[in-house]
């Protein structure tokens, strides 16, 4: 949504909870420990809470937007049918699930994260100061190259090793991990003189990019 | 929604999907043990020891590793330094990317569409709503996380703190400067929570 008019300004609240309803916390959580069963990628659950229809996407708070993810993965996934979510109640016994986070692994796991860097032979196809523009694709599922920087010329400032690619990923087809660099976009080329910022830098990788 | 998601937790449970001890440890690390106290002692440590603040904005994973933060959704960490000259400011458009081990869970409005919209595109109106005015010769750096890189402002360090130690240094620093939405405290401000 980078860039679309007409929110409003930015509402700071003072000494902000960090959960503003119980059911948040408990969301929170569930989702989190689901992402830890394997079940689905990281990369799957964005998709999934992108894929919401645009007016419910923009109606609804961050948690419900996790929530509707959370519940669309289980169903899409057999993990559990529209009866049970509404009831509460196992109707059809479980399905096997690659892991399960215990309480008394939670601290070990957060505090190892998930890194995606992968190996990847052979040199990245762009260096530091190239002139790059990015394509201008508008795929039908995930990306995560934003609209406003389309079809835009910028200079690669940073290259971050390989990473797992998220527009595969999120299509269950495999890690593929790519070259990811940051790009840095004069903000007149993605806005005109429409702008208050100088420069707008952007996480892309290598399918994203093409030499100038 | 509170009869909804109770439902969802006790199908999860009953089916064997969660362990309901997890679920309360996620809730009780991210409520009260991660936040941004942990970053404003990675700022602290840089603006008291030259050589942290050069290994950091080297490799700033490692040196935020050193201090104890690691994990989950700050596997890849950058740090911004701010300085008179340019101001850097953090968003992520797409979603809401944020860097967990230092900052704890994102504000509502980090996440909400009015910043997600315009911090790429006016960022100086951004800092208006936070009541910052900048001088129009700094430079206006945005930087949007679309990839599991997470970044870290590094905020200019107040002015008249030449003698504080770095634990006083520590309650400067505000969420919202390590966002980049926001400045260091000046001294005579200062209060003792970290927003």
């Amino acid at each position: 949504m980078g860039g679309m008019q007409d929110f409003g300004p930015v509402a700071p609240e003072a000494d902000e909870p960090r959960f503003h309803h119980p059911w948040e916390r408990r969301a929170f959580a569930l989702t989190l420990a689901m992402g830890a069963t394997g079940a689905w990628n990281l990369d799957q659950a964005r998709r999934t809470r992108e894929s919401l229809p645009p007016a419910q996407y923009l109606a609804s708070s961050y948690y419900e937007i996790w929530f509707a993810g959370l519940v669309a993965l289980m169903r899409e996934r057999g993990l559990a049918s529209a009866a049970e979510i509404a009831s509460g109640c196992k109707h059809e016994p479980p399905k096997s699930l690659p892991r399960r986070l215990d309480g008394d692994s939670v601290a070990a796991a957060l505090a190892r994260g998930a890194s995606t860097q992968r190996p990847l032979p052979g040199t990245p196809r762009f260096a530091l100061g190239d002139a790059v523009r990015t394509v201008n694709f508008n795929p039908p599922g995930h990306t995560r190259l934003p609209r406003y920087c389309r079809g835009k010329q910028g200079t690669i400032v940073a290259i971050h090793g390989a990473h797992v690619y998220p527009d595969a990923n999120a299509r269950g087809d495999g890690e593929n991990p790519h070259w990811l660099y940051t790009v840095r976009f004069p903000a007149r080329e993605l806005w005109g003189p429409d702008t208050s910022a100088t420069t707008v830098h952007v996480d892309c990788f290598e399918p994203y990019l093409e030499a100038r | 929604m509170d009869v909804r998601v109770r439902a969802l937790e006790s199908l999860l449970v009953e089916k064997g999907y969660v362990d309901p001890k997890a679920l309360d440890v996620l809730i009780e690390t991210y409520e009260t043990k991660v936040g941004p106290h942990n970053g404003a002692r990675v700022v602290a440590r840089a603006w008291t020891d030259p050589r942290y603040r050069e290994w950091l904005l080297a490799d700033a994973t490692a040196a935020i590793a050193s201090l104890g933060y690691t994990g989950r959704q700050g596997e890849h960490m950058v740090v911004l330094p701010n300085s008179a000259r340019v101001h850097n400011m953090v968003v992520c458009t797409l979603c809401s990317c944020y860097p967990w081990p230092v900052l704890g869970l994102p504000p509502v409005w980090y996440k909400s569409a009015p910043y997600r919209a315009r911090a790429v595109i006016d960022p100086r109106g951004v800092l208006a709503d936070f009541g910052v005015m900048l001088p129009a010769d700094v430079e206006m750096r945005v930087w949007d996380s679309t990839a599991e890189v997470r970044y870290l402002v590094l905020p200019e360090r107040p002015a008249g703190t030449d003698d504080w130690t770095e634990e006083q240094l520590a309650t400067l620093v505000t969420r919202d400067s390590m966002i980049g939405t926001g400045l260091a405290r000046a001294p005579a401000a200062c209060a003792p929570a970290i927003r």
